[in-house]
């Protein structure tokens, strides 16, 4: 039995020490708002959050789970409002999503930048979403979101 | 005459219309358009919801749901169409939900293929009148009910924002009349005049300020997928794959497959070798752990090299086939001053998209219960009967969201939904089943953008206007082979490889465009635009060749040889105003330009570019001018431009699928490696303003980047970009 805290929730998996979490998630947990894109930390569609940091989940393997987990359903607003965190709200205010199946991903990845950067430049934000594939390529709208979001979060 | 009569008999030849009755009718919806109720009573027993005709329901709280008979992949018919119904029925836009239709290829039939399917950029164009219809349809009887309870005339009722008033002050909402309303029989006499609406009195299309209806389900995680699927009992399949396309299983052995905890069971099929496991992982695991023994007997064995060799060498002769053939272009090059000739080359390119591909099957005895991002149900859904023994009215296809398609969806044979039937069947059903595809799957699993070489001699006047050109193609067809060739391919021509090039728009008195079709055992399939992404690369290159051996300007030169062409013309001055072509640039930078119809729009684009200090290309701006008749959902026709744009850069850039003795070299996102987010241009669209039908938008963003790209490079550096992609070449400035 292998422990793990997700969205605030403790879950223990009865699975071998090797299993991505990505398929914990998805499979396992129901949680299947986490996208497999790739398997293979190239595409970031997995990325959740351990201990507050943005993670290929894909590339995780639930043996080496080290801090709380949180994925797109686990995410919230400062105030646990119901417009979501101001990551979900900027991207509907300026509709960023296409097909979607990137937007987990990128959500997440916006998220822990903007906990940790809380006003990130255009660079910083190209170097902290790079690994966020789109192939709708949304990522002009996808960058303008991380600005509005980090408005938000100043407000 | 009454609305009905008129929507019958007025315009003979208005497909859309006539169309959405012969689909009303053969609903059994009775007379027409939805004025009776449509599987009224098993609907009514659900939670009070009437469904007023194949595309609208309401309920009593109010929600109206437009049943959307397109697979939604990113493009955005969900907003759309939920746009025209809330539209001719005066709805407040956050009344609106939506659904995906069934699989019904007489209902919801796409009236540009006759067949259930999306593809082609038609969603919005063929749906136009159909939807509005239906919305005004189910409005006046809704209007008609309240009237009634009322006791007053129809006439007099107003309605805005789904509220429904009368000057007495009565008040009330669709969801309250809805029960009444579905009793109503088809009001042949009904007094309003036109059964839709005039764009003056447009709330929502073409209006800007309200938001994509798939925002909260994709924002919030709950938007489900067919990866997201999961059916009680299911089993995840994963399947080994022959590597080279043709090949078949000669042995395998699965003990060590077997061992992996998780999986159930290993089957041959026709496709290869399926593991079933309880979860996807260990689907996986086993896969990995099979080992297959391949027989290559009947292999594509090929190289890219050896292809590409093969389709020069047919561009350097005349073509098997003549798609276009104005003047005589051969004669008046032998006479003209001055010849311009050039070859270019095409990849093999894999649409990738973001979700790989997959399907969920549920076979039972007596039907099938399919579940994914159904792009193509016209063609599935009799083929898995066939597949099975059962009628299609037995394979019931349920479409969820698709993350990305590109075209990889819809395929004529069916191959992704038939190797999940296969696997079904070798399981006599005994589980569901949901075939999952990894990404290297799907990087390898073929159904490419085929790779094509051309050659244009293009010779000019003593003005420098062109005088005769001459295309030559070479490349696989994408419908030889299929169970639509007879449809699509006519005289030799499948239109599709040489769409783009075969109507040049540009005024050549002299005009050959001729086709060698090769035979290659790799499938092929259309991709984001399909035929144009290669001819408009060459067409506007070319053109921009001639501009400069003339000496003029290229907008100028274009505009010169567009002057029948009001849509062209109008897209590529306003992407010049915009774009402020013409003005300075600095050294090292270049601006290009390219304009293109394709799938009955017109988008013009402006690329910039600076020429790095290694050598290396950075996009820096498109801006793009788009005619595409009516816009619907102007955020959205700027989505799929930018989106488009994008997509094109990304391949122009470094996509390649390459074959070495048959067998793909490109696994997954580092090999083929999608643009990313420090690729990505600045991008303004902008949009000519049209009172006509709308036309496509999903494609045809993305046929002109490439060449407009290449003309960039080109005024930055002297050097042409024809062998595509451009890859990781260096140069130096001008
Ligand atoms: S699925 Fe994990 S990075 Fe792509
Ligand atoms: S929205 Fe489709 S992949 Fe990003």
């Amino acid at each position: 039995m292998i422990k793990l805290k997700i969205n605030g929730q403790e879950r223990s998996v009865d699975l071998d020490a090797e299993t991505p979490l990505l398929w914990v998630l998805r499979d396992e947990l129901g949680l299947t708002g986490t996208k497999f894109g790739c398997g293979v930390a190239l595409c970031g569609a997995c990325t959740v959050h351990m201990g507050g940091v943005a993670t290929r989940s894909c590339q995780t393997p639930i043996g080496d789970v080290d801090g709380d987990i949180v994925t797109i359903e686990g995410l919230v607003g400062k105030d646990g409002s119901k417009e979501g965190h101001a990551v979900q709200a900027a991207w509907r205010a300026l509709d960023v999503v296409q097909c979607g199946y990137c937007q987990s991903g990128q959500m997440m990845s916006a998220a822990s930048l903007l906990a940790q950067n809380k006003k990130p430049t255009d660079d910083e934000i190209t170097a902290a979403m790079n690994g966020n594939v789109c192939r709708c390529a949304t990522y002009q709208r996808v960058r303008a979101a991380v600005h509005d979001a980090a408005k938000r979060l100043e407000a | 005459m009454s609305v009905l009569d008129r929507i019958r008999g007025d315009k003979p030849t208005d497909m859309n219309r006539r169309g959405f009755l012969a689909i009303a009718g053969g609903a059994g919806v009775g007379l027409m358009v939805g004025l009776k109720p449509f599987a009224a009573e098993a609907e009514a027993a659900a939670g009070g919801i009437v469904q007023f005709n194949p595309f609208v329901k309401v309920s009593p709280d109010g929600a109206i749901t437009v049943v959307v008979k397109h697979l939604d992949m990113g493009q955005g018919p969900t907003t759309g169409l939920a746009t025209l119904i809330a539209e001719e029925m005066d709805a407040d836009w956050s009344q609106m939900r939506t659904e995906f239709a069934p699989a019904d290829n007489v209902v919801y039939a796409n009236l540009a293929f006759k067949a259930q399917g999306t593809g082609g950029s038609t969603a919005m164009a063929n749906s136009w009148e159909q939807y509005r219809t239906a919305g005004a349809a189910a409005r006046a009887v809704l209007v008609k009910a309240a009237a009634d309870k009322w006791q007053v005339s129809q006439g007099e009722i107003t309605v805005a924002k789904g509220v429904l008033t009368h000057p007495s002050g009565k008040r009330g909402t669709y969801g309250e009349f809805a029960e009444a309303a579905s009793k109503i029989p088809p009001p042949t006499g009904m007094a309003q005049e036109t059964p839709y609406k005039e764009p003056e009195k447009f709330k929502l299309i073409g209006k800007e300020g309200f938001h994509r209806i798939d925002n909260d389900p994709k924002t919030d995680g709950t938007a489900i997928y067919t990866q997201d699927v999961k059916l009680p009992g299911m089993l995840v399949a994963v399947v080994a794959h022959p590597p080279r396309f043709g090949g078949k299983v000669k042995s395998f052995d699965d003990a060590e497959a077997k061992k992996v905890k998780g999986v159930e069971r290993v089957v041959q099929i026709p496709q290869g070798v399926a593991v079933l496991a309880k979860n996807t992982f260990a689907a996986i695991k086993g896969r990995n752990a099979l080992k297959v023994e391949w027989d290559d007997s009947a292999a594509e064995m090929r190289g890219s090299e050896e292809l590409l060799k093969m389709a020069k060498e047919a561009v350097s002769k005349p073509g098997v086939a003549t798609a276009t053939n104005k003047g005589d272009a051969e004669g008046a090059l032998a006479g003209a001053a001055k010849v311009i000739e050039a070859e270019y080359t095409f990849p093999y390119l894999a649409h990738a998209p973001m979700e790989p591909l997959n399907c969920v099957v549920d076979l039972k005895k007596d039907g099938a219960r399919l579940i994914y991002g159904a792009q193509f149900q016209g063609i599935d859904q009799p083929t898995v009967a066939a597949l099975t023994g059962l009628r299609p009215d037995q394979v019931k296809i349920e479409t969820v969201w698709a993350g990305g398609s590109f075209g990889r969806r819809a395929v004529p044979t069916a191959d992704y939904v038939t190797e999940a039937v296969m696997i079904a069947k070798a399981i006599d059903g005994a589980n569901p089943v949901k075939l999952v595809w990894t990404r290297e799957d799907d990087t390898k699993g073929g159904y490419y953008r085929p790779f094509y070489a051309h050659k244009v001699r293009a010779a000019i006047g003593a003005d420098g206007m062109p005088v005769a050109w001459s295309h030559r193609i070479a490349g696989q067809s994408i419908f030889a082979g299929t169970a639509l060739e007879a449809m699509a391919v006519k005289d030799g021509v499948d239109d599709t490889s040489v769409e783009g090039a075969s109507n040049l728009a540009y005024a050549v008195p002299n005009l050959k465009v001729e086709l060698t079709t090769l035979k290659v055992g790799v499938p092929v399939l259309w991709w984001r635009s399909v035929g144009h992404t290669h001819t408009a690369h060459v067409v506007e290159t070319m053109i921009d060749e001639l501009a400069h051996a003339a000496g003029k300007d290229p907008v100028e030169y274009r505009l010169a040889l567009l002057k029948d062409k009001p849509r062209h013309t109008a897209a590529l001055k306003l992407v010049a105003e915009k774009a402020g072509w013409g003005g300075k640039l600095e050294k090292g930078k270049g601006r290009g330009v390219a304009v293109h119809e394709s799938f009955k729009s017109v988008v013009a684009q402006v690329v910039e570019v600076t020429i790095q200090k290694d050598g290396g290309v950075k996009v820096d701006r498109v801006v793009a001018a788009v005619d595409c008749g009516t816009v619907i959902n102007p955020d959205v026709v700027r989505a799929q431009v930018e989106g488009g744009v994008g997509f094109g850069l990304g391949a122009a850039l470094r996509n390649a699928i390459t074959l070495d003795g048959g067998v793909v070299q490109e696994a997954n996102f580092d090999s083929y490696e999608p643009l990313r987010m420090g690729d990505m241009p600045k991008v303004e669209v902008y949009t000519v303003v049209s009172q006509q039908p709308p036309t496509g938008i999903g494609e045809p963003g993305v046929p002109p980047l490439a060449p407009a790209l290449a003309n960039a490079i080109f005024s930055a550096t002297g050097k042409r970009l024809r062998d595509l992609p451009l890859g990781d070449q260096k140069f130096t400035i001008a």
